[in-house]
């Protein structure tokens, strides 16, 4: 299973990675194992605001489809639009080209909310 | 011999489970005088004498094969050709239930995919579903389309008055609680530019109906433009005959094209089952109801057809579904897919040109008669508004009564201000000779009532 040391995990498996102050949120790559091949990811528009632990977007695979909540609460800066003609990259590349959102993250206390990288690789293996 | 499973002992465990001693006690809330009322039933007939008096009662029908019928107003007697019936008959079709394992019955998810392909070139739109209950619910669908792709943030619902009025009520039904604001309608004589005058950033969707109710057919050139500028979906409500000979919705602009498809394949049924058409854009099939059947290649690359996005509906995502509606009218559309193939396109347009004719020879007539004035002043066509000398009721007991024909649609009943007008249809089915005997019936109706 793939990590990202330098971002924060949800028990959801959602990641989000500060850069710049701005929030980049995806779905990690133990969720896309879990999901099998993704064929749809529908996001929020850009300007929408949600809280911590709301729903802002659904990933549907041929197995499930899965909602995805929000690691911490802000507004909707930029969605990754690629998604929409190549799902398949929630796959490939869950860490990376498979961003979801970039948000303006409200309150950065809530990013203590979440675990890290080692955290969360053992709440992973606690599942298995 | 009883067809119950449960054994004394399952009985006795469920009624534990659930703490009641008896199966009546289940029934403590009913007042005990209505709990076993006794029924009053006649004796027993036997089959013979059952079937000499349902046959007794069946000949008290006035069905159009026998009575000449100039009712429309949303049900339309055509002719179906006998291979429809051939065809729909078929076990394979005619007493399948609906495939919970779909890709088995190739069959049936191609004979769906034939009817959605039509559907699709008729309406001139990218994806059509298997079909909804009838023309009204999938009138619903189509709103609740257009709020979810609004993705619940815009309020608004704007109704054509000229939508069918029996449409516009189960719009209303559909959507109760939901806290739209539908608008429109309230004002009967609304027309367009009244409807355009009501868009707002809160709107959802416009819905026409064209031909509208009043047989009309509406200038839609442009209308799409004003009701995307403000961001919202324009839906056409539109009758599957009439594209044989206008424009598709498409065409124009629609996002959403629904219509009644009883007219192509299947008979009035005394209103039901009918057929619900369902058409939209690719780019919003995602908030579409219904199912939808996709073709696509075998691990052979053989064609082969499948159940395409009913996870939405059935499975995984049923909490968040677009619809709670799971079925569709599938041995109905495959009625009008047969009707189709069958006309061809030339077979359809002809059709749609004998209609218009017809309706046009007989509103002619109609409106030369003293008493009579055909009202339509936008094209018409195969229904059209008459202003009747009487009430329509009595004008329709007088032809029945006197002449055996059946009379048109009573539009005071839904339009206050249309009291004594009356909602002509005429069809392929209707010969010249009686269209001259209903212009001679309301002749004399007109004489003989204004007499009374």
């Amino acid at each position: 299973m793939k990590i990202d040391p330098k971002a924060k995990y949800s028990e959801e498996h959602e990641w989000i990675r500060v850069e710049d102050g701005e929030g980049i949120v995806g779905i990690t790559d133990y969720a896309q194992d879990q999901l099998s091949d993704v064929v749809y990811v529908e996001l929020p528009e850009v300007g929408d605001t949600f809280e911590q632990g709301d729903i802002f977007a659904t990933v549907e695979s041929v197995k499930a489809a899965s909602d995805v909540y929000m690691p911490v609460g802000g507004e909707i800066l930029e969605i990754n639009e690629e998604l929409e003609d190549s799902p398949e990259l929630v796959n490939q590349d869950p860490f990376g080209a498979a961003w979801l959102v970039r948000i303006a993250i409200a309150d950065a206390t809530e990013l203590d909310d979440l675990m890290d990288a080692e955290a969360y690789q053992a709440f992973v293996e606690s599942l298995e | 011999m009883s067809y119950i499973p449960h054994t004394d002992a399952d009985k006795a465990e469920m009624l534990a489970a659930i703490g009641v001693e008896r199966i009546e006690d289940l029934f403590h809330d009913v007042p005990a005088d209505y709990r076993f009322p006794k029924l009053e039933l006649p004796e027993p007939l036997s089959e013979m004498e059952i079937m000499a008096e349902l046959q007794a009662l069946s000949e008290e029908n006035l069905d159009v094969g026998h009575f000449p019928s100039f009712l429309g107003a949303g049900a339309y007697h055509h002719y179906i050709p006998r291979i429809v019936d051939q065809v729909i008959s078929r076990s394979e079709f005619y007493t399948a239930y609906t495939p919970y394992q779909p890709e088995i019955s190739q069959g049936t998810l191609q004979s769906i995919f034939e009817y959605q392909s039509m559907i699709c070139a008729l309406t001139g739109m990218e994806v059509a579903n298997a079909s909804h209950y009838d023309g009204a619910t999938s009138t619903a669908e189509a709103v609740i389309m257009a709020l979810n792709v609004a993705r619940g943030r815009r309020k608004r619902v704007i109704l054509s008055p000229a939508v069918h009025p029996e449409y516009r009520a189960v719009v209303r039904t559909y959507t109760q609680g939901m806290g739209l604001e539908i608008v429109g309608d309230e004002d009967p004589t609304a027309d367009l530019d009244d409807l355009l005058a009501l868009l707002d950033k809160n709107t959802a969707c416009l819905i026409v109906q064209n031909p509208n109710f009043f047989g009309e057919i509406e200038d839609l050139r442009g209308v799409a433009d004003r009701v995307h500028a403000v961001g919202a979906m324009l839906v056409v409500v539109a009758d599957p005959v009439s594209l044989g000979l206008l424009k598709p919705p498409g065409e124009y602009g629609a996002d959403i094209v629904v219509g009644e498809g009883q007219a192509l394949g299947n008979g009035l049924n005394f209103g039901g089952p009918y057929l619900g058409i369902f058409a939209c854009r690719q780019k919003h099939v995602r908030k579409s109801a219904g199912r939808l059947v996709g073709q696509t290649v075998d691990a052979e690359g053989k064609r082969g057809f499948v159940l395409t996005l009913s996870t939405r509906e059935q499975h995984i995502r049923r909490e968040r579904a677009t619809s709670n509606i799971c079925t569709n009218e599938a041995l109905c559309a495959l009625a009008t897919a047969v009707h189709l193939a069958a006309l061809g396109k030339r077979g359809l347009r002809t059709l749609a040109e004998l209609c218009y004719h017809k309706a046009h020879y007989a509103a002619g007539r109609i409106d030369a008669l003293e008493g009579y004035q055909v009202v339509n002043k936008k094209p018409f066509f195969k229904e059209f508004v008459v202003r009747c000398p009487a009430p329509v009721r009595e004008i329709n007991d007088f032809l029945l009564g006197e002449w055996g024909i059946i009379g048109g649609y009573d539009l005071g009943r839904d339009y206050a201000h249309l009291e004594n007008h009356m909602l002509l249809c005429v069809t392929e089915v209707i010969p010249r000779r009686e269209i001259d005997a209903l212009v001679d019936a309301l002749a004399e109706a007109a004489t003989v009532l204004r007499a009374e």
